[in-house]
């Protein structure tokens, strides 16, 4: 199977579940053998996804505050881009990115993520 | 060529400060091994005090977290102490077996706390003050009240006495020598430094000889040599330190105090370095950070094919006590070819000290006044000709050339790398030129990206002045504090415009007073969410993922993301029927730990999220609803029995706890709120710390508020006195409200009082009875809207999204869901 993850046609996808499940500026978690994932919906309804452990202290990021394209760790407000998991502001970390797909309203991530952690 | 090996043996922070320094300079140069002999990450030892004085806590002073050792790929053995190094074969190997070899070793083994062996000395409850270890066996034994005794009257024993007196304990340091800190301190400065330890409660013994610690099976005090005898629950041994040589004398190295270096640092062989207080440098060993971190960046730049040399030079001391200004810089001592200028104000506490020879300033001792100490270090480390200004010198920079009393032109005459903070090693020049790079505006910005201030914060306002005078008018920390970054106006500003405006809802207050982003932050939407709760009762419909997840879910999120749980127990009463179900659902969950809390009740930790909805049913079952352990909002009613069973209460204050409880449960509030009544002046339920709190007397009930026991401790303010429990009520739920209408997000009700006065608080609900009522009223009617349990909510099905997972996979269901 092909590494590349962004070659939607090469990779093995796999529902999680329904957008309409997930809360506006809200989150739910699919729990998976390779780690928890968060998914996310932004205020304009964008779903992204990350691995549900910020870089900090590993807090569940699902449970934070989500706000513009952006989510506030609940154990110590780190604040994490939902589009580069990256941690924003001074301090400096960053949480692995999954990939997500929409399909008629399906929210679909690679089924290798969802069985081993590497991203 | 394959990566070059480099073992590194301890994991302070001269260690981790070299190894910053090599990965900034060439990042995989080397594949490096780390021993700790301590089970932990590296972390500021120099903040040890904080913890100690229960300011910070382990985690707030962690310089490299778990995620450092990984991102620079550096294997770390923590609790893994190395027992022989092998230099023919170059290897190490720990005590556990494990063996690595090296091309390049670090020994950073640091250094031990010297024990002097009286008698006596190995009796528990002997301490010695150096790693974290030491700091929680001391707090652990710092019950208030009890006695401690500190042997050393040297930086770390001072810094440990202060520390063990905040922790409410009575303390006594015994010092050998005439006057305290005598290696950094003149006996005049040391003086007046125990005077003011004296007048903030800490005895303070000199010239004392300890004979031995007396104690049969634990120790019970010490002894000196003219028969004084200290009683002790705990001695602290703060005598000083030896370097850690010992693995590198078994190794064959050249050892002397400590393990001699070159000052390239290497050690006789030149494959292996050392580095930090187990080194001796130019005879010297050390134990001040800054000669430290400068031995550090040696070591890194010739780990890289460098020349670079350690040359010690002078060293500056803070005090790092709360209250006492303190500053020591470079050689002080009298000598014969040495000139003193010495000013003195006894009424002030002031004394200034400066050596010089030659014209030149060698050393400077500052007691009370501290602020020119940067610029008589400077001077000492540059070397510069004071002779023109020798004259005024002593008064310090301000007086230099005639020029006016400008409290900025002492900061702007200093040169780019005169150090502004001690503690992480910032020079003014790193301020100045982040403030320029990143467009940093205040000083939350500056400590963020620079770290100066960011320890001890001891150097604030000379941080400050850098940063005024590098923005100019541009910086003004006066002006009002906007809400977040999302918009200019303050917080007052916004609650105004929701009345005014008649804003009822998120988007509309976004909208309307011109937010600058889509959807808010997590700073100021719960903030709004809290101001439309209090100010729309009935109306606005609470935004739940505008709330933190603690208040979403109605438990407390704990660090592994379990969440716990208390039911709420009126004024701390209970009964079988509710232990029994309590008991019934820790054994039904398999919850890990039950902890009694200082509100009077039960939490139950460790609950995981999808269990938290059955739990609470079997709560409810039981009669029993949300304690709101979460809440910013009424927490708990604290009572003690009162009338009904104490012989000297003079009112039910248990009762009237319960009514309390029963009246303001389920109120949002700006911050928590926590009660207490008491049923007589000895004040058994602590009502004198609470944010409200009642004492009963004879006469009725005396009314408090606005006391605090966290982050800051504080004694309440009388509001006024009642005569009846429905008097009380009505003006305890008046002031309740005033501070839902006026208290800003976050803001507990002792920094509400102290901003807007208590006067006005007293004006407000004692002396207006009109205005009573109408807040009074108005707490009422929002309070009809909020009395419903949010467990029995919950189990019903509200929020069931949050409590169970999108989709949940183990290998079997993974093949099932796969699509085609």
């Amino acid at each position: 199977m092909s590494k590349n993850v962004n070659d939607a046609s090469a990779v093995d996808w796999i529902a999680v579940g329904h957008a309409d499940e997930i809360p506006l500026r809200g989150a739910r978690v699919v729990a998976a053998p390779g780690g928890d994932i968060a998914v996310f919906k932004a205020a304009d309804g964008g779903i992204f996804a990350l691995r549900d452990r910020c870089p900090h202290k590993g807090g569940p990021l699902s449970q934070g505050i989500v706000h513009g394209e952006a989510v506030t760790c609940p154990l110590h407000n780190w604040v994490i881009s939902l589009r580069s998991g990256e941690a924003q502001g001074a301090d400096k970390g960053c949480v692995p990115r999954i990939p997500v797909r929409v399909e008629d309203g399906k929210v679909l991530v690679p089924a290798t993520l969802l069985l081993s952690a590497a991203a | 060529m394959t990566r070059q090996s480099l073992v590194v043996v301890g994991n302070g922070m001269a260690p981790g400060r070299a190894l910053e320094k090599l990965f900034e300079a060439a990042p995989g140069a080397y594949k490096v091994t780390v021993f700790n002999a301590e089970p932990r990450v590296n972390y500021d030892r120099i903040m040890l005090s904080p913890v100690l004085a229960g300011e910070k806590s382990y985690e707030d002073i962690v310089i490299h977290g778990d995620g450092w050792y990984i991102k620079h790929g550096v294997t770390l053995y923590k609790g893994h102490k190395i027992i022989a190094v092998d230099r023919a074969a170059k290897t190490v190997t720990s005590e556990h077996g494990e063996t690595v070899s090296y091309d390049k070793l670090i020994i950073a083994t640091g250094s031990s706390p010297i024990i002097i062996p009286v008698p006596g000395h190995q009796l528990p409850g002997v301490l010695t003050y150096r790693d974290l270890d030491d700091v929680h066996a001391m707090m652990v034994a710092a019950r208030p009240g009890a006695r401690a005794v500190v042997i050393g009257g040297g930086l770390l024993g001072l810094e440990a006495a202060a520390g063990l007196q905040m922790q409410g304990m009575d303390v006594t340091v015994l010092h050998l020598m005439p006057t305290l800190m005598e290696r950094q301190l003149d006996a005049a400065a040391g003086y007046l430094l125990q005077r003011s330890l004296e007048s903030r409660g800490i005895r303070v013994h000199c010239k004392a000889n300890t004979r031995e610690i007396v104690g049969e099976k634990r120790v019970a005090g010490v002894r000196l040599d003219d028969g004084t005898l200290y009683p002790a629950d705990i001695v602290v041994m703060a005598v000083g330190i030896r370097p850690n040589a010992s693995l590198a004398k078994e190794a064959g190295l050249a050892v002397n105090r400590g393990i001699v270096v070159a000052p390239d640092m290497r050690t006789s062989d030149p494959d292996i370095f050392a580095l930090g207080e187990c080194a001796e440098a130019a005879g010297q060993v050390f134990g001040l950070v800054a000669p430290l971190y400068e031995m550090a960046g040696v070591v890194a730049q010739n780990l890289l094919g460098g020349t670079a040399e350690f040359h010690p030079s002078a060293t500056a001391t803070k005090l790092k006590v709360t209250g006492i200004d303190l500053y020591s810089a470079g050689d002080f001592a009298e000598a014969k070819d040495r000139e003193e200028i010495v000013l003195r104000d006894p009424t002030r506490g002031v004394y200034k000290r400066l050596v010089l020879k030659d014209d030149r300033i060698l050393g400077a001792v500052l007691y009370g006044e501290v602020a020119d100490g940067a610029w008589f270090f400077d001077m000492v480390k540059r070397g510069v000709d004071v002779a023109e200004m020798r004259q005024t010198l002593i008064y310090g920079q301000n007086y230099q050339g005639g020029g006016t009393l400008d409290p900025m032109a002492a900061v702007a005459a200093l040169p780019d790398e005169a150090e502004i903070c001690g503690c992480n090693g910032v020079c003014k020049g790193k301020i100045t030129s982040t403030i320029g790079e990143l467009g940093l505006k205040n000083l939350d910005e500056v400590r963020a990206h620079t770290k100066a201030s960011a320890s001890c914060g001891s150097c604030t306002g000379l941080v400050e002045q850098v940063i005024k005078l590098t923005l100019g008018d541009a910086y003004n920390p006066a002006a009002v504090q906007q809400m977040c970054g999302c918009t200019e106006l303050g917080h007052d500003d916004v609650r105004r415009l929701i009345k005014a405006k008649q804003l009822k809802s998120i988007p509309a207050v976004m909208q309307e007073l011109g937010w600058k982003s889509s959807c808010g932050c997590a700073k100021c939407r719960p903030a709004l969410n809290y101001y439309l709760v209090c100010d729309w009762p009935g109306e606005y419909e609470d935004d739940s993922q505008s709330r933190y997840i603690n208040e979403r879910v109605h438990a407390n999120i704990q660090k592994n993301g379990t969440y716990s749980v208390v039911p709420r127990m009126f004024g701390g009463l209970t009964s079988a029927k509710e232990l029994r179900a309590i008991a019934d659902v820790v054994d039904k969950f398999a919850i890990p730990t039950v902890k009694v809390t200082g509100g009077q009740r039960i939490d139950l930790l460790g609950i995981k999220k999808e269990d938290l909805p059955a739990v609470w049913a079997d709560l409810n079952a039981a009669g029993m609803i949300s304690g709101a352990a979460y809440a910013k909002g009424l927490r708990t009613v604290k009572t003690c029995v009162g009338s009904e069973w104490c012989r000297f209460g003079t009112q039910d204050s248990t009762g009237l706890g319960v009514k309390l409880e029963k009246f303001t449960w389920g109120s949002w509030t700006p911050a928590k709120v926590k009660m207490a009544v008491s049923g007589c002046p000895r004040n058994c339920a602590e009502a004198t710390c609470k944010d409200v709190g009642v004492i009963c007397v004879d006469s009725g009930y005396e009314i408090h508020f606005a006391g605090a026991a966290g982050l800051d401790i504080k004694g309440t303010e009388v509001l006024g006195h009642a005569r009846t429990e429905d008097e009380t009520i009505e003006i305890v739920a008046a002031l309740v409200q005033l501070y839902r209408e006026q208290g800003r997000y976050l803001e507990r009700i002792y920094k509400w009082a102290k901003r807007v006065g208590i006067d006005s608080v007293k004006a407000a609900v004692m002396d207006d009875a009109e205005k009573r009522r109408a807040l009074f009223e108005r707490f009422v009617l929002s309070q009809s809207y909020v009395q419903t349990d949010p467990w029995a909510e919950r189990v019903a099905g509200k929020d069931a999204h949050e409590f169970t997972p999108l989709a949940a996979f183990g290998a079997a269901q993974h093949a099932e869901r796969r699509l085609s």
